[in-house]
Order: C-alpha cells, then structure tokens, then sequence
C-alpha cells in the first residue's frame, strides 16, 4: 500500500483518557456499566457527556461498584449488546471474580484499564501489578505505549473480541496518569470510518429469544466442567492470528501497524531491553541515543500480553546476546516479575537463546528515565561476553 | 388476580428433574411466580440451591432464558440484562416485546452478599422485580447462619452449645431496608400462600421500575422438618406473626392478612422445627418468652403504621 | 444438532458443546428421572379429586398432570386434575397433606 491510500485522519490534543472515551463513542456500545476509580475515572465521565449530549445511544448504567460494572455488562453481553466498563487498579481487583466468568461465557465485553499499583499501601500511580494480577482470567491483554496507541488499540480490541474465531474479552491498558492524563497529538478516525471498522455486533446467543430459551452460566460437574475449558484456550490461542491481521488490516487503511510484539531496531542487535506500556517510548529514545555511538541494540515491546507471544518472542530474541526483561511489577514468587518468567519460559526450547536478566522497576509510579536505561544496556553489553550472570532479578531505582 | 385455573392452565415455565430436597419449599416460588407473569421473561439466578440444583450441565429446569453469573450480583446482573433490552430496542436492534425480567437470589445472596448490589439496582430504578427467597440460613452449604436466620435458630456456624443457645442475633428486616430505597412496590409473602404470592408478583408486573418482594419458604433439611409439612410451617409464620403478609406501594403500609383471634403462639410454629428444640428443654423458657415478646412488638409496631397509612387525611 | 436422551450420558465432546457453556434444550432436566428417591409414593385417587389443584400450586417438583377441559355445564374453559408424574415424584408428601381433608384424594404409601 502506498502512502495515498491511507485514509485521512483528523489530528486532535488528547489525553490517554480522552482517546480512549472517543475511541468509545465511535464505538457506540449498546451498555457501558461504570464505577469511578482513579486514575480511570475520566473515561466513564467523559463517555458520560457523550450520552448526555446524545452524541452516542449507549444506556449508561452507573453501577455501585465494580463487581456490579462487570456484572452488569456481563448480563448485558449474555443479552445480546455490545458492552463495555473501564476501570483500574482495585476497581479491577473488585471484578477479579467476574472476570473468568465473562470469559468462559465467551462474551467479546471490551474494557480498557489504566494501569496503577494495587494496595497496600494504597497508591494511584502506575504499575503493572493490577493487569498482571488478572493475567489469567481469560481475557485479552493489550497494552498501549501512549494515547495513540489506547486509541487505536481500542478500535482494534472490539474488532478482535468479537471476531467469532475469538468471542473473548479484551483489556486495553494505558499507563496510569503517564498516558492516561498526559496531553499529546494523536490521529482519530472519521465517525463513519471507525463505525466501519469495528462493524456491526453479532452476538453468537442471546437471552432475550421466549421462542428459544437459553440456559447461560449452568453448573458443570465432574463431566463438563474440562470440556468447556478447552474451546477458551483454543481461543486465545487463535486470537494470536487474529490480532495479527486486524493489526494488519488497521496498518494498511490507516497507516499504523500492530502486531503481537514491536520489534524496535532488532535486526543486527545483540542485546535488547524487553519491556511493556509507556517505558517502550522512553527506551526507544535510548536507542536512538547508543546507536549512534555505535552499539548494537535494540527493543521488543509486547504489546499483547494475553495471548502470550511465545513464537514471535522466541523468533525475535534468537539472535540476540544478553536481554533485560522490565518488569513494572513482581510477582512476590521470590522470582521477579510476570513478564521475566514467562519470556524465560518462551525461550526454555529454543536452541539459541540470550542471556537473560529482570529488572523490576517503576512501583506505585516511580519514575523511569533514560540515565537508568542507558545503565541497564551498559550491563547488557558486558553480559552478553562474560561468563557469569550475575544477579537475575535487580530492583531499579530502590533506596536501600 | 390469576385463579389457580388460570394459573395451571398454562404451560410451566420451571419444570421437574431438579435436584432440590424432597420437600424443598423455594420451588414453588419460581413456578408460581413465573405463572403469573404473562409477559416474555428472563430470569437471572444467584449461585445457591436455585442455581445449583436447577441447570446442572447439560439438565435444565427453566424453561424461560435464564442467566446465572455469581452469587452476589444477580441483582447487577439482571441490571444489566434489562439495560441491554432497553437500549437494543431503543436503537431498533431487537423488537420491543414487552420483555420483563426477574431476579431471584436466596437469603444469603440477598440479606448478606447481595445487599450492595441489590441496593444499587433498586437505587437505579431499573424495571426488574428481585425475588428473595428466604430460608434463614445457607442451606446450601450446609446450614451455616446469615443475616436472615431467626434468633436462637441452631446452624452449623452458630451451633447450639453447652453455653451457647444458637444464633444470637436478631433477623434483619429486608423488607424494610428495600423500603426505604424508596421503590414502588415492596412486599413480604410466603411460599405456602399461592394466592398472596402470586397477587404479589402480578401487582408488581403491572408496576414500571424497580420491585421486591421477599418469600419465606421452608427447608426441610435446615429446619430439620418433616418433608410434608412444607406448606404448613410458612402457613403458621404468618399465623404467628413471624412473619406477616403485607406490602408497602410507594412507601405506603398496607397489611395482606390479620389472623386477629386465630394468631397462634410462636411455640406452636417453633416446636415443629428440630433448629429451635433447645428451646424446649427446662431452663429456656425465658428465651422463649423474649422472642415471643419480640414477634409481639414487631406485630403491633407493623400494625400500628399500617393503621397509620391506612387513615384518610 | 438435536439433543435427545442419549445426549445426557455425559459424553459431548469438545466439538459438540455449544459456544459458552450455554444450554439450549429448555425443561431438559425432565430427562432425569429424581423419582427413583422416594421412599414414599402418593396414590391419586381421581373419583375423589376435586380438581382445586391444591397439590399442583404446592408440588415442589411440578408433578401434577393437568388438562384443559370444556366444562359442559357452564360452557367455560376448566382446568383438571389429572394425577402424578411419578417419574418426577421424590415423595415429599405435600400433595397428601394439602389435598382438602373431606377430599382426601391423595394417600401416602410405601414405594414400590
């Protein structure tokens, strides 16, 4: 595709909230069931004034809680609406119970999420430890590296949940108050292109049919409870293909294109930071920065956490020498962070494989800047000719 | 008001080959109501005995959709069910045909774990009617006491011990907790009252908005009863002034039944009951004096304000 | 496809479950026959019955067996009584114990 063919976008001043409510309005979900939580809160309140204004015909439903907000949009799906909620943090601890459910009943709810630390002690800053708290539930995990990323990737989700070789819930994550309240210039598509994009909502069942009657959310036993799993995970392992090709298709009408992983700068690295979010922006400057003095490095950004990228992951990082798996939270195992072990774990049959270290930085929003990150490629650089390791897994940033 | 012609006449909506208790006593409240309402209707469920002994995979009883998702959010659930009809035919997506929803959630997944979300729902005035069914305790699980077991009531979580006459508490009053978020239509029932149940469900169907109606059914296995004496034992509650029959439309008392000279003593209903047999032996009598003292306050108090609303200014 | 009785031996596959553990045979629970529990069975004597459908209103497991009728008399639609699914029947003895007691239509016996 060539340059001319890319749609016209409008270019606007928006926070990460602000994308992410817009990307919302474009969407015109049938219910949104919300609960205010910092630093999320804006997304609902913005979509607020667009019912308000009537500028969407969305039935907002401001619930009590958040376990309500997934209930609700839970009992909305299984009716056969579009739904979506928003939330963070503990809000999203709240819905931890609901969270498998709206996935094993397969319903395509999209939800974007800021990233900030779970309590305690109580903060409202980013980190990951939220997110990752859930990465087990079934859901899909996008994280977005600055507004235009939340935007487009919202766009996107609702495209891949209900893609009927998909039917799974979507998360769509913003970096707290870094991306979610940080002002920048994006591009947004024209109403009627997104509308288009998306498509029209065909849900696979629904409870408002008298003349076919439904049961949703039976008891299984011993006999079925195994069989209904199985088509989840057979889903999330699709959606890998999926995600690739709406990434695709998004790239080749709109001009930015997505895939599982970013690979920033990869081709001749030897080594690479591996990181998630907004410090992919912050590392990518640091690149440019040690590329021109010569060093081979490079980046990987995932941007898709559920379904792991395990082949993209153990295809990018084969011919590298020594990698730093950031991580913006631990997993209190006693061995670092998520994204560490389970990188680790995507390499464990490879034959060629890098060294590899975990940096767990950025708790409760700790900043993270460039002097850090040249550091941590300094260390790369010499690991990847020695002998030893050294430590596996360094807190960046702690007083101790 | 429905006969019970009329009511038997049609099709059931929640049929047999459920796996509740002989003699269970909540699942009349499902037929009975669901026989009284005319219109299309979803149901959503919390977890307890009516989710778990009524849609074993691939077994259903349900004969009408039926949506269960947890236990404490059948309310928030069904919230979001009735918001996704109204909006769907708002925007032309689905036809509007007249489609009613119910939730039904038993006393554990109303009085306790399901009181915010039930709160939320009703605050938000959505068109549903919430059914509680009360049997005092977490039967499900075995019998363990919740905010709607009756005091000196033996449970498996507030047994009755060398020093310990069983639950200490005093039952919450849900009915008049769902009062005061200022709804159209509140009312208390039984199961064993076919008539009074099913006018109950019927006024609330005519009503727009949001509606509760609390039943009090009998467990045989947690009240330690005789299976045949279901009907009868929610029968004497009312007759005894346990548990009396009245309904509240926009915040206004009014009394469904007085057993005036035929009010019988608490005793009569408590003995029947293995849960209060402590209550029996020498030494509790004073224990069954005070919760005979307490019916009797609650009964004149009700009285008096349904009296009280009934005057015409 | 269409599920029948032998679809109830626990033994869909993967393939053939429905998308989200949903069920789509409303009332199929009446494929479980809960009427081998009993250890007592109700005798429905229908010379007695009356047809006030006392026990239908009370069955907790929705056993009574009725039937639209015209009533020649009155020219009106009645609704009869027309006895026991005891296919259904656990034996709880509720029938037996609201049946009007000048009735008495229903009696309790020993299961066979």
């Amino acid at each position: 595709m060539t340059a001319t063919t890319i749609i016209k976008q409008l270019t606007v001043a928006k926070t990460g909230n602000e994308a992410m409510a817009d990307a919302m309005r474009q969407v015109n979900p049938d219910v949104v069931a919300a609960y205010p939580i910092t630093p999320a809160t804006e997304i609902a309140q913005i979509f607020s004034s667009f019912v308000a204004d009537g500028m969407v015909t969305t039935d907002m439903v401001t619930v009590e809680s958040e376990h309500s907000a997934m209930s609700a949009t839970i009992g909305a799906a299984a009716a056969g609406a579009r739904a979506m909620t928003a939330t963070a943090s503990q809000g999203l601890m709240l819905m931890a119970e609901m969270l498998p459910i709206a996935a094993a009943l397969r319903l395509p709810i999209v939800m974007p999420e800021v990233n900030r630390a779970i309590s305690g002690p109580i903060n409202i800053h980013c980190d990951h430890s939220d997110t990752m708290f859930c990465r087990d539930a079934g859901w899909l995990q996008i994280f977005s590296e600055n507004a235009q990323e939340a935007y487009d990737n919202v766009l996107q989700a609702v495209k891949i949940a209900e893609d009927p070789r998909v039917h799974l819930p979507a998360l769509v994550t913003t970096d707290g108050f870094i991306i979610s309240h940080g002002m920048e210039t994006i591009k947004i598509l024209p109403d009627d292109e997104a509308k288009s994009f998306v498509g029209e909502y065909k849900p696979n069942y629904s409870l408002l049919n008298h003349e076919k009657p439904i049961t949703v959310g039976s008891i299984d036993l011993q006999n079925y409870y195994f069989e209904h799993r199985i088509p989840m995970i057979e889903a999330m392992k699709t959606a890998k293909d999926i995600i690739k090709q709406v990434g695709r298709e998004y790239g080749e009408k709109y001009g930015r294109f997505y895939d599982l992983i970013e690979q920033y700068k990869i081709d001749d690295a030897e080594v690479a930071l591996i990181c998630l979010g907004s410090t992919a922006g912050t590392a990518k400057d640091v690149v440019d920065a040690l590329r021109t003095k010569g060093q081979k490095v490079g980046l990987i950004k995932i941007r898709v956490f559920r379904p792991f990228p395990v082949e993209d992951l153990a295809a990018a990082l084969r011919n590298l020498r020594a990698a730093a798996v950031f991580d913006r939270s631990d997993s209190l195992s006693g061995y670092g962070g998520p994204v560490f072990t389970e990188v680790c774990s995507a390499l464990f049959n490879s034959e060629n494989k890098p060294k590899i270290v975990n940096y767990i930085y950025g708790l409760g929003g700790r900043d993270i800047d460039i002097h850090t990150i040249e550091a941590v490629y300094d260390r790369l650089n010499k690991l990847k000719d020695a002998q030893d390791t050294g430590e596996i897994v360094s807190y960046l940033g702690v007083r101790k | 008001m429905a006969t019970l012609k009329e009511l038997a006449a049609q099709e059931e909506k929640f049929v047999g080959g459920h796996t509740s208790c002989a003699g269970c006593g909540y699942p009349n409240i499902f037929r009975l109501s669901l026989a009284a309402i005319k219109d299309p209707v979803v149901v959503v469920g919390a977890t307890g005995c009516c989710e778990v002994n009524t849609s074993i995979f691939p077994y259903t009883s349900w004969k009408v959709p039926f949506l269960h998702s947890a236990f404490e959010n059948s309310a928030a659930t069904c919230s979001g069910v009735e918001a996704a009809y109204q909006s769907l035919v708002k925007s032309g997506k689905a036809k509007d045909e007249n489609f009613r929803f119910v939730a039904f959630g038993g006393d554990g997944g109303t009085y306790d774990i399901g009181l915010q979300s039930l709160s939320g729902a009703m605050e938000r005035g959505h068109d549903l009617l919430y059914i509680c069914y009360d049997n005092g305790a977490y039967m499900n699980t075995g019998i363990q006491r919740s905010g709607a077991t009756p005091r000196y009531a033996n449970t498996t979580t507030a047994p009755v011990g060398k020093v310990k006459p069983g639950k200490l508490q005093k039952k919450k009053d849900l009915a008049k907790i769902m009062v005061g978020h200022n709804v159209p239509y509140v009312a208390q029932t039984i199961a064993g009252n076919w008539k009074d149940l099913t006018n109950k469900v019927e006024k609330a169907m005519s009503i727009r908005g949001p509606k509760f109606i609390v039943v009090l059914a009998t467990c045989p296995l947690g009240w330690a009863t005789k299976t045949q004496d279901t009907v009868k034992l929610t029968q004497m509650a009312v007759d005894s002034c346990f548990w009396p029959l009245y309904e509240v439309e926009n915040g206004k008392y009014k009394l469904s039944y007085d057993p005036k000279d035929k009010k019988i003593p608490l005793a009569e209903w408590l003995k029947l009951q293995g849960r209060f047999k402590h209550l029996f032996k020498p030494g509790n009598e004073n224990l069954l004096a005070e919760i005979q003292a307490e019916v009797d306050q609650d009964w004149a108090d009700l009285k008096a304000l349904c009296d009280f609303h009934s005057q015409k200014v | 496809m269409t599920f029948t009785a032998g679809n109830y031996t626990g033994k869909l596959t993967v393939t053939e479950l429905p998308e989200g553990g949903i069920w789509t045979e409303p009332g199929s629970s009446l494929m479980r026959k809960t009427g081998d529990w009993k250890t007592l069975q109700p005798v429905w004597d229908g010379q007695k019955c009356i047809s006030c459908l006392t026990c239908w209103a009370y069955c907790p497991d929705s056993c009574f067996k009725t039937e639209k009728v015209l009533n020649e008399k009155t020219g009106k639609e009645d609704v009869k009584n027309r006895g026991i699914d005891l296919d259904h029947c656990k034996g709880c003895g509720i029938c037996a114990a609201v049946c009007p007691p000048k009735v008495a239509a229903i009696t309790m016996e020993k299961a066979r």
